[in-house]
């Protein structure tokens, strides 16, 4: 069995309530850090853990909070971003669902790290029963005296506010999430400044995920050094795995970066195997937005070495032959799946979700949209495949927030692994509507030179 | 502000200097010419404007003097302060020319290209970028978006079918009306310009939404049809308002005003924003002061006759003269000094000049 550092009370019966959460330990991170600690120890030992931002972008947690600008006199804020809508990401909904007082206990030692005082979780809207979860939860802590005015008679205040979104996936993004708290429109806003220095109501801000803020706890408890050791190079720790699509057993799993992809999907401590006895065919091992991989760059990079579930060792080869590890969405495809389908879907969501603020995202997303409905539908040209490719490369990088990114690369690597599905999809329209491509040669050693 | 030091700046290799705080942008504008990245959603006199519309986008190939590493990705250039020593590459960076490119096809993908039964048409900021970076033919093989038609009130036309989604209008009315009454609505690529519940758009200053739209999403009813922009001349003229600066733009054919507008400058923009009495009630040219044909920027189709930035062809005279500057009128006049008897024709080597002529008595 993997260490755990965040699950390893899930299954403690009754961990949802303060009482059972208290015995088992709960909220001595918060003691610690109140009445050892100053804020500084908290971000150095945050620091030390070397923790990666664990919402997609695997920026180091200790340095965001290093940046924080503080001027005299304004207010800080911490948010958690609980909005988690990437398709095939469900690991912060899990955590707070099970075990919601780990996130209060690792927001209030975060809250004492950046000195803000008010705290708000972002939460997405369509998680109303874990808006009442954490409210409940917020209470208990609040009458075992967690929250409110001079905590532990430390003289740090603190609150948190659960604010609930309004079903909009760009409200994911931090600087749309703040608008959104702001009660404005939720369209990102143009950065620089970045919410470090002007952030919510324009006091310096810092956004963090769920799973990162309750990271925070096990980091706190056993030193930053400690938990450092957990991992491996500049993974360190562990890292909640949404596991879906085509395995045995789907779900959220943590497990320590230091195992293998291939460990991952076939020991039946974790996904179990491909379901049914089929193959593996490809996998997009980070939530949607990030480049989908065949099965043979996914157990071995193109250097030939074993790919980890990393960050790293996920994105050697960078978008050529590599991919992200990204939130964490693992989404297993086995023989029977289409590329092509798969890719109109993701586009279609992205359409669905660009806030239409800038141009390439807005346009951009709808026309990618149309073309793979002809080419999922038989009506494509071997030229639109061309053009789907120009299309996602005038969107990537131009647009203001990485929204335009996560739109065009799924594209992108869809084109560039499975070019000959898509090929197929044009050559025999009306095979296509009635069977799929299948494996072909994508679990196929890669050649030499690739 | 003496004591402040400037910011050197290098666009395309034409290196200036700006305050600190100056927009690329505006550091380009500075420079002026064919460097200047085209600004479809920017607006210098709207604060918070910009960034959305991503056609000037710019390289920066050079962060600062301080830290000279280039910037990864392309940048807005209207929402990014210069740093000193900056190297910022527009139209000399391949790979900005293909993005703006891009970013023209994206505009256009949806747009009604109805620009023969557009008011706009002849004024308008994306005929020009267009016409600049657009191809000649469409990729684009789909029922492009329509919106149904929609009454905003009685002085302004939406045309949905029409707009970008620059956002300038919202500007507008957030910082010049007392309320503001239209927004955006809805996300994506359905997202658009609405008042929500039908409202009446009915503010003092309203009218000023028409100027700041780039494209002919937001027309003026009262000249909606009349007449085609290059066949009116805009003058400059003014009244006594209580209520704004009351400068103008005319817009006549002959005696008539087809359209009051606010002052334009060279890059499409408008400083004194005027109210709607004077917009939409004064058609009359008795009631306005006419100081003279107003200035063009240099690309448009209205054709005045008087631009920004105009470069006067080289007088080349001086040079072929060996020095002298005649004043070929001037001459003309003296030559009547032809019948003064006291000069001698015979005497004078070469032909007659004015100065031939001159009172030899002073």
């Amino acid at each position: 069995m993997g260490r755990k550092l965040l699950l390893d009370k899930v299954g403690i019966v009754g961990i949802r309530s303060y009482d059972v959460y208290r015995e088992n330990g709960g909220y001595s991170s918060v003691e610690k850090v109140l009445k050892t600690m100053s804020p500084d120890d908290v971000t150095n030992e945050v620091k030390k853990s070397g923790l990666r931002g664990r919402g997609g972008a695997g920026f180091p947690t200790g340095m965001k909070w290093g940046f924080l600008a503080k001027p005299e006199g304004v207010p800080r804020y911490l948010v958690c971003n609980a909005d988690e809508s990437e398709p095939g990401t469900f690991k912060d909904r899990y955590l707070m669902e099970h075990i919601p007082h780990l996130l209060i206990e690792g927001l209030i030692v975060s809250s004492y790290a950046v000195g803000s005082n008010r705290t708000y979780i972002y939460i997405r809207g369509e998680f109303g029963w874990i808006v009442d979860i954490l409210e409940q939860a917020i209470a208990e802590a609040k009458n075992n005296g967690w929250l409110g005015k001079n905590i532990l008679g430390s003289g740090f205040d603190c609150e948190i506010y659960v604010h609930p979104g309004a079903g909009a996936y760009i409200c994911g993004e931090e600087t749309a999430l703040l608008e959104s708290l702001e009660g404005k429109r939720g369209n990102p806003r143009i950065k620089p400044p970045f919410p470090a220095v002007k952030g919510l109501y324009g006091c310096p801000t810092v956004v963090n995920n769920v799973e990162t803020l309750s990271t925070v706890v096990p980091i706190i408890n056993m030193g930053g050094d400690e938990y450092a050791k957990y991992g491996t190079g500049k993974s360190t720790g562990t890292k909640l795995i949404s596991a879906c699509g085509n395995i045995n057993k789907p779900g959220v799993y943590e497990i320590e970066m230091n195992i293998s992809v291939e460990e991952f999907i076939y020991n039946d401590e974790y996904c179990g195997g491909i379901a049914n006895g089929k193959r593996l065919k490809a996998c997009v091992p980070g939530g949607s937005s990030v480049p989908v991989l065949p099965a043979n760059l996914l157990l071995k990079t193109a250097k030939g070495e074993t790919r980890m579930m990393t960050y790293e060792s996920l994105s050697d080869g960078g978008f050529l032959t590599g991919s992200m590890l990204g939130s964490g969405g693992f989404i297993v495809y086995d023989e029977d799946q289409c590329i092509v389908r798969n890719t109109y879907s993701f586009s279609r969501f992205y359409r669905h979700e660009s806030c239409g603020q800038c141009s390439p995202c807005r346009e951009g997303t709808f026309w990618m949209e149309k073309i793979l409905w002809n080419l999922e539908h038989g009506k494509g040209k071997m030229k639109d495949i061309d053009l789907l490719w120009s299309v996602q490369g005038n969107i990537e990088g131009n647009t203001i927030c990485p929204l335009g990114d996560a739109a065009a690369w799924p594209v992108a690597a869809a084109i560039r692994h499975f070019r000959d599905e898509f090929e197929w999809h044009v050559t025999h329209p009306e095979e296509a509507q009635r069977r799929n491509y299948g494996l072909a040669g994508y679990a196929e050693p890669l050649k030499a030179g690739v | 502000m003496s004591e402040q030091k400037l910011f050197k700046v290098t666009i395309d290799n034409i290196t200036t200097e700006v305050e600190p705080g100056t927009t690329i942008l505006q550091a380009a504008r500075k420079i002026g010419g064919d460097i200047v990245p085209p600004a479809m959603c920017y607006y210098s006199t709207l604060k918070d404007s910009g960034g959305k519309c991503r056609t000037c986008l710019v390289k920066v190939a050079q962060g600062s003097a301080a830290d000279p590493r280039p910037v990864p990705k392309l940048v807005a250039s209207c929402r990014t302060a210069v740093m000193d020593g900056m190297v910022v590459e527009n139209i000399t960076n391949q790979q900005v020319l293909e993005a703006r490119d891009g970013v023209v096809e994206f505009l256009l993908i949806n747009h009604p290209l109805d620009c023969p039964v557009c008011d706009q048409a002849g004024e308008c900021n994306l005929q020009d970028l267009s016409y600049g970076h657009g191809d000649d033919k469409s990729r684009f093989e789909f029922v492009k978006r329509t919106f149904e038609p929609e009454n905003i009130g009685p002085h302004i036309q939406l045309h949905m079918n029409r707009c970008i989604m620059c956002y300038r209008c919202t500007y507008v009315a957030d910082q010049l009306t007392e309320e503001r009454l239209h927004g955006v609505l809805d996300r994506g690529d359905r997202s658009r310009i609405s008042t929500y519940i039908s409202k009446a758009i009915d503010n003092d200053f309203s009218g000023n939404m028409i100027d700041v739209c780039p494209v002919g999403a937001l027309t003026d009813k009262t000249f909606r049809f009349k007449n085609r922009v290059w066949f009116t001349r805009p003058m400059d003229a003014h009244r006594e308002c209580s209520k704004c600066a009351g400068k103008v733009h005319l817009w006549m054919r002959g005696d008539e005003v087809f359209r009051v507008t606010g002052r334009k400058d060279q890059w499409g923009e408008v400083h004194d924003w005027i109210c709607n009495e004077c917009r939409y009630d004064k058609k009359k040219v008795s009631d306005w002061v006419i100081e003279g044909p107003a200035k063009m920027s240099r690309h448009s189709v209205i054709s005045v006759n008087k631009y920004y930035g105009l470069k006067k062809p080289k007088d080349f005279l001086p040079e072929v003269m060996g020095g002298r500057d005649p004043k070929m009128l001037m001459d003309i006049h003296d030559v009547s000094g032809v019948n003064d008897p006291d000069i001698d024709l015979s005497a004078v080597n070469g032909p007659a000049t004015s100065k031939t002529f001159e009172k030899k008595d002073s």
